[in-house]
């Protein structure tokens, strides 16, 4: 009884979440916590671990109410030592069990990052199938509001070139209840980046979202908008701003596809490459570094696969080449606006002067 | 010392079941003592402790454990010799790190325990597989990049794994290995399995932060872990002393309990892991440090010969050698004779050429196996080789 995969385009009426009435709304977080609660309930060997994932009922909250649940023998609050429980997590994926290892951001990973590759990712291919490694890592990733630099990496792009890895980043509640579901259904090592700024968001969820055998496919991007002037990739956070920019640019006559990765790895090629031969144009959005990111793969992706399709250069978005600084308007400018999303988009359309030829 | 005296009772039942774990394809078996007549022996030297109290010296044995004790550390020292022949005739690339000297160590300690015990290790790890059941076959096949070879030739002689046996590898990253062995034990207690896992790593490792991490854990928790430091003096090039602000490994837990044991002496390794096992189960996490010596460097790119003495090498040797120290104790107490046991030599150095010879036989992966086992579940994703237009897979 695995996952209904929800291919159903959503009408563009529901992605003015704002005014849904008669679907249920659940947030990220309660849609996080419900999957965590029900994954324990269905397999006794499924445990997570983490600061603060127990007595503090987790640091973002995620976990709230499952050590009263289930007892300390299966929610876990370790020592501050990433590479020590994330290497205790990995050791028990391979007698059998299947750990959820919470880090409390993903910056925090980089002390554990030994534990995730080569420990995890490679021990399948390594073993040639004898040591399969069922683990989840999961927390929040990217930026934060005022938390500075070494508190606001995007590391999509670092898990996602690895092989051995699935990388999962969910945008809507539905996506954070199907995907944590199947990460923890699924026997690889799975690295699931949420946003702290999304956990308080709502969203609509249907009594099939609801359903506790609910999953989503690992593997299948999500279009949350159809259109046919312009294909705009996005995940987590920039999925938000990417509708956003959409509205403006329907306003002005642009009608951009906007697509939920919702997989970094596997990711969506085809789904990708579909939408961009209809489109021709592609616009590419993601929070992390630009250099060697996301959005680079996708963009060689399409030169790849559908180069006489395109007819206009692929232009990316993504947060600034820079560690992220504190004060407001520097940080504001070291991540996507909406407005960054809708200049490319014209860019793209050839509907905007470029700046340089003013001069 | 006092030494039980027993009559040669060298009886001609075979016993497969001893030679099994290390036979590949074998015709010859000869007749080995089956006695098991309690034989008290005393240990080279007592245990020391920290934080708890020491086992005793005096470990009780019998006749078949000491052959077995025999054949199986001669065939680890086979193994070994002929690898390293194998490397230097280029069948052999890359890494390839040599454990003879200590198999004390992997044979004492499978003595002690069960296969529902998990063992860990580092990238020394061929002598830990076959005392786990491995065969030589798998061995050979393995270091040489075969189909036969335990991880299909995918993985090499750093990535050795027997899950069937509860052997978790087999590890390239120094000190990775421990709080993953951890991690087993926290399985095992959580499954409630009634059993225990030794996690090995050398004095190089035992300076790693992920160590204290576990340890730290594994203490908070009352995990069955048992820290196994085999200390061989020399992490790669550097001395222990030189790496090392207190090379009293079996110390460094703190408040976790340790003991120092003789690592050339199979019987003490094995009375110190039937005496971690029992601490570990009740009480939570032990470390073990193991006295031991390799007499190949580092690994095969090492000469071992830059950063330590030939006379240090030959005189542990001549004094510690643990087949030596089995073969003198068999001889004693007359439980075989010198021709007989040159006789299993003679068996053994046999059972690895038809080991190497089969291995050389056998065949190099297949070319699809490239996109083998990336994932347990594929779900249908494509991947690329180095031209991706000219190589792609359907990951199952």
């Amino acid at each position: 009884m695995l996952g209904q995969s929800l291919l159903k385009i959503r009408p563009a009426i529901s992605v003015l979440r704002s005014y849904s009435s008669a679907a249920k709304q659940m947030t990220v977080r309660e849609a996080l916590n419900s999957a965590l609660d029900e994954e324990m309930s269905a397999d006794p060997k499924v445990f997570l671990m983490g600061e603060e994932v127990g007595e503090y009922q987790g640091a973002y909250k995620i976990s709230k109410g499952l050590l009263e649940k289930y007892g300390p023998e299966r929610v876990l609050d370790t020592p501050i030592t990433e590479a020590g429980f994330a290497g205790i997590g990995v050791g028990a994926a391979y007698y059998g069990l299947k750990p959820v290892v919470e880090f409390m951001t993903f910056n925090f990973s980089m002390q554990a990052i030994d534990h995730i590759i080569n420990s995890a990712a490679k021990s399948n291919y390594m073993s040639a199938g004898q040591m399969s490694v069922p683990i989840v890592f999961r927390g929040p990733n990217g930026a934060a509001a005022g938390v500075g630099a070494q508190h606001s990496q995007c590391y999509a792009s670092w898990y996602a070139s690895c092989p051995g890895l699935k990388v999962l980043s969910p945008y809507s509640s539905e996506d954070a209840r199907g995907l944590l579901k199947a990460a923890i259904r699924d026997p690889d090592p799975v690295v699931f980046l949420e946003n702290e700024l999304l956990y308080g968001e709502s969203f609509p969820v249907s009594d099939e979202v609801l359903d506790s055998s609910f999953c989503l496919p690992i593997g299948k991007a999500k279009i949350e908008r159809k259109g046919k002037d312009v294909t705009i990739t996005a995940f987590s956070k920039m999925v938000g701003y990417a509708l956003k920019a959409a509205e403006i640019l329907e306003k002005e006559g642009i009608d951009a596809e906007v697509i939920n990765l919702r997989s970094i790895r596997p990711l969506d090629r085809s789904t990708i490459n579909a939408s961009v031969r209809k489109t021709n144009r592609l616009i590419t959005v993601e929070e992390g570094f630009p250099q060697h990111g996301v959005g680079a793969e996708i963009c060689a992706s399409v030169v790849e696969e559908s180069f006489a399709y395109l007819d206009a250069p692929v232009e990316r978005i993504a947060g600034a080449d820079v560690p992220m600084p504190y004060a407001a308007n520097l940080e504001r400018m070291a991540v996507p606006q909406v407005e960054d999303i809708v200049r490319a988009a014209k860019r793209a359309c050839y509907r905007v002067v470029p700046l340089a030829a003013a001069a | 010392m006092a030494l039980s005296r027993l009559a040669s009772s060298s009886s001609s039942s075979r016993s497969a079941d001893l030679l099994k774990p290390l036979c590949s394809a074998i015709s010859l078996r000869r007749p080995i003592s089956t006695d098991t007549t309690p034989i008290t022996v005393e240990t080279s030297v007592p245990f020391t402790s920290h934080q708890c109290d020491t086992p005793s010296r005096s470990v009780q044995t019998n006749a078949k454990e000491l052959l077995t004790f025999f054949r199986d550390m001669a065939l680890m020292r086979r193994m070994e010799i002929a690898a390293d022949s194998l490397y230097k005739a280029k069948l052999i690339r890359g890494f390839c790190h040599l454990y003879d000297g200590q198999e004390a160590v992997a044979v004492g300690m499978e003595a002690s325990i069960t296969k529902k015990d998990c063992i860990i290790t580092a990238y020394r790890d061929h002598c830990t597989f076959v005392a786990r059941g491995g065969t030589l076959l798998e061995v050979f096949a393995e270091l040489m990049g075969r189909q036969a070879g335990c991880s299909r030739g995918k993985g090499g002689s750093m990535h050795f794994y027997k899950k069937d046996s509860n052997f978790y590898g087999g590890h390239g990253i120094v000190g990775a290995q421990v709080p993953l062995g951890c991690g087993l034990a926290f399985a095992q207690k959580y499954s409630k399995d009634e059993a225990v896992t030794f996690a090995l790593y050398g004095d190089g490792a035992a300076n790693q932060g992920q160590l204290f991490e576990a340890l730290n854990i594994s203490a908070l928790w009352d995990l069955p872990a048992i820290l196994v430091c085999e200390n061989n003096h020399y992490g790669m090039g550097t001395a222990e002393w030189r790496a090392a602000k207190s090379p009293a490994y079996y110390k460094r837990g703190d408040y976790a309990p340790g003991l120092k044991v003789d690592g050339m002496d199979a019987l003490a390794v094995k009375q110190a892991c039937t005496f971690a096992k029992e601490h570990a189960l009740k009480n939570g996490p032990i470390i073990l440090e193991m006295d031991t010596y390799r007499y190949h460097g580092h690994s095969m790119s090492d000469p071992g010969s830059t950063y330590r003495t030939r006379d240090e090498i030959t005189g542990v040797r001549q004094e510690r050698d643990p087949v030596e120290r089995i073969r003198k104790l068999i001889l004693s107490h007359d439980l075989a004779t010198e021709k007989e046991l040159k006789d299993i030599e003679k068996e053994i150095r046999k059972e690895v050429d038809d080991a190497i010879a089969q291995a050389k036989e056998n065949p190099l992966p297949e070319s699809s196996e490239l996109f083998t086992n990336v994932y347990a579940k594929g779900l249908g994703v494509e991947s690329f080789g180095a031209d991706r237009k000219e190589v792609r897979a359907v990951l199952p």
